[in-house]
């Protein structure tokens, strides 16, 4: 099955790293990618610009819209994803676990519709 | 088929039959849940009792099983080209042993009943629902809640099986433990549920209880060497032995230190002892083991008096090293008062207070007013019972409480 892998944490928290910190979480992301990779789980991720750049659409009455930010204010923002393969949800909990930001942030495992 | 020979197949072979059905289905719980009642229906239809009636429902629901299957792989077909009618006869019951229900199948429904990402009440009812078969409308009736919120429920944690890949199967070594607990849990919810509240149908909750206790043995049958499965069985058997003499004739709750010990049944304290101790033989322990020496401690006791609250007050000291929890330092703070004294049991419960995480929580009150009573601050004890009185939301434990505080002001 195919899993997404949702990374959500406070994005002020990046801010406020030390260099070195920031370089240990780098670190620590490539061993984890290193690791799907090496279980041939890896499908698809990356990380995203935090909320100030987002832009979201709405269209209504067939009219768009358009508004600068996220489509609604949260603790903790989506900062990035993972799209895995893996045999069942626990071993996709696995990988949830595995996620570096999991120690500080959350990180939300939604099974993908496939389509029969 | 007669009705009465299929509801007794229903009621002690569902979750069996249940349990390898899901597994035929590759883990589809809602599949193999058509398929059963279909099979079920079909034998209300027969004329005559096969003598395997078991194994009969099972065929036929298998059957039904493999038609799906086949007619799944077979798009481009039409449904009724791609699976010939099924010939209900009972003589062709030709099934390879593999494929008969066996013991790991249910302990893989409970484990999947009880995944934790479901929600807990959706756990309870599931496990409920699929190992003792009761229907949504059962459960709804035992948890208070609409027919329509319970059936809610279960369609969507079944869903949420089939459609997040929660896997068919006992988690392995390194994830038991952790999913062992939210069974243990679950089936102490299902029992207690039956067990604690007086609210609703008593019959319905009679079976509750009854249930719990034979999901906990069914687990000690299936997991032997897990000690604190045991000891949740033990637990819940030297409970349920006291839920005569919890009420009196006339409906009134009656504390444990005043029940009629005469009215505990002597067989469930008996078979109670020795699954705890047997439990206690792994040296293991853990919370459910603990709780159940305890409650072994007051039903060895021959009065109200001989009880070894010393003992007691350890082992809540103990569980509460092992489970910090508020509601566990109110216990170990009622221990504490009968072992050594009110007032230092009213300290702790004062600590409790200013915290603040129970003030919501009924017996934070009734015990501070109790202990109150005994320290003979009657002023503040009427405060306390009159907070717990507001907060009591079944007719047995407000009259329980209005009688104290009648005794008070009278």
């Amino acid at each position: 099955m195919r899993y997404m892998l949702l990374i959500y944490s406070d994005e002020s928290h990046y801010g406020k790293l030390t260099e070195e910190e920031n370089e240990t979480l780098m670190r620590d992301y490539y061993a984890f990618q290193e690791g799907l990779m090496g279980a041939k789980a890896y499908i698809d991720g990356a990380r995203l610009h935090p909320t100030p750049t987002a832009t979201t659409v709405r269209v209504r009455g067939g009219k768009r819209s358009t508004t600068d930010g996220p489509f609604a204010e949260t603790k903790e923002q989506l900062g990035g994803y993972y799209l895995i393969e893996a045999p069942d949800l626990d071993a996709a909990l696995g990988w949830a676990e595995k996620v570096p930001t999991s120690r500080y942030g959350s990180v939300e495992v939604r099974p993908l519709w496939e389509m029969e | 088929m007669t009705r009465d020979a299929l509801e007794r197949v229903f009621r002690t072979k569902y979750g069996s039959l249940l349990a390898s059905l899901v597994r035929h289905a590759g883990g589809d719980f809602e599949a193999a849940e058509a398929a059963l009642s279909d099979a079920f229906v079909a034998a209300l239809e027969q004329e005559v009792l096969p003598d395997r009636p078991a194994a009969w429902v099972f065929a036929i629901a298998r059957r039904r099983l493999v038609d799906r299957a086949r007619r799944r792989g077979a798009l481009e077909l039409p449904d009724d080209l791609a699976s010939p009618p099924v010939s209900e006869a009972p003589d062709d019951l030709v099934i390879a042993r593999e494929d008969f229900p066996h013991e790991d199948d249910r302990l893989r429904l409970i484990f999947t009943c009880c995944h934790p990402a479901l929600a807990p009440e959706a756990q309870v009812a599931l496990t409920l629902n699929a190992l003792s078969g009761l229907s949504a409308r059962e459960i709804a009736r035992a948890f208070l809640v609409s027919d329509v919120t319970m059936s809610q429920r279960l369609v969507r944690a079944k869903a949420k099986i089939r459609r997040a890949g929660i896997p068919y199967r006992v988690p392995p070594g390194g994830l038991l433990a952790e999913r062992l607990d939210a069974v243990l849990t679950s089936v102490y919810l299902i029992f207690n549920e039956g067990y604690s509240a007086a609210l609703g149908d008593a019959l319905v909750r009679r079976e509750l209880a009854d249930e719990g206790i034979r999901l906990a043995r069914l687990l000690v049958e299936l997991l032997p060497d897990e000690p604190e499965a045991r000891g949740l069985l033990a637990l819940l058997l030297l409970q349920d032995s006291r839920s005569d003499a919890r009420v009196s004739p006339q409906g009134e709750l009656v504390l444990l230190e005043d029940q009629d010990r005469s009215l505990w049944n002597r067989s469930k304290i008996d078979e109670g002892l020795v699954e705890l101790d047997r439990a206690l033989a792994a040296r293991r322990a853990g919370p459910y083991q603990i709780q159940a020496a305890i409650a072994a401690l007051h039903a060895r006791a021959t009065d109200a008096e001989a009880t070894d609250w010393n003992e007691i007050e350890w082992l809540y000291a103990e569980l509460l090293r092992r489970q910090p929890s508020p509601v566990v330092a109110l216990n170990h703070a009622v221990a504490v008062a009968m072992a050594r004294g009110p007032a230092e049991g009213l300290a702790l419960v004062k600590r409790l207070v200013a915290e603040g995480a129970l003030e919501g929580y009924l017996y934070l009150h009734s015990t501070r007013a109790e202990l109150l009573v005994r320290t003979e601050q009657l002023g503040a004890a009427r405060a306390a019972y009159r907070r717990a009185l507001e907060l009591a939301d079944n007719a047995l434990e407000r009259r329980f409480l209005a009688s104290r505080l009648e005794r008070l002001d009278g």
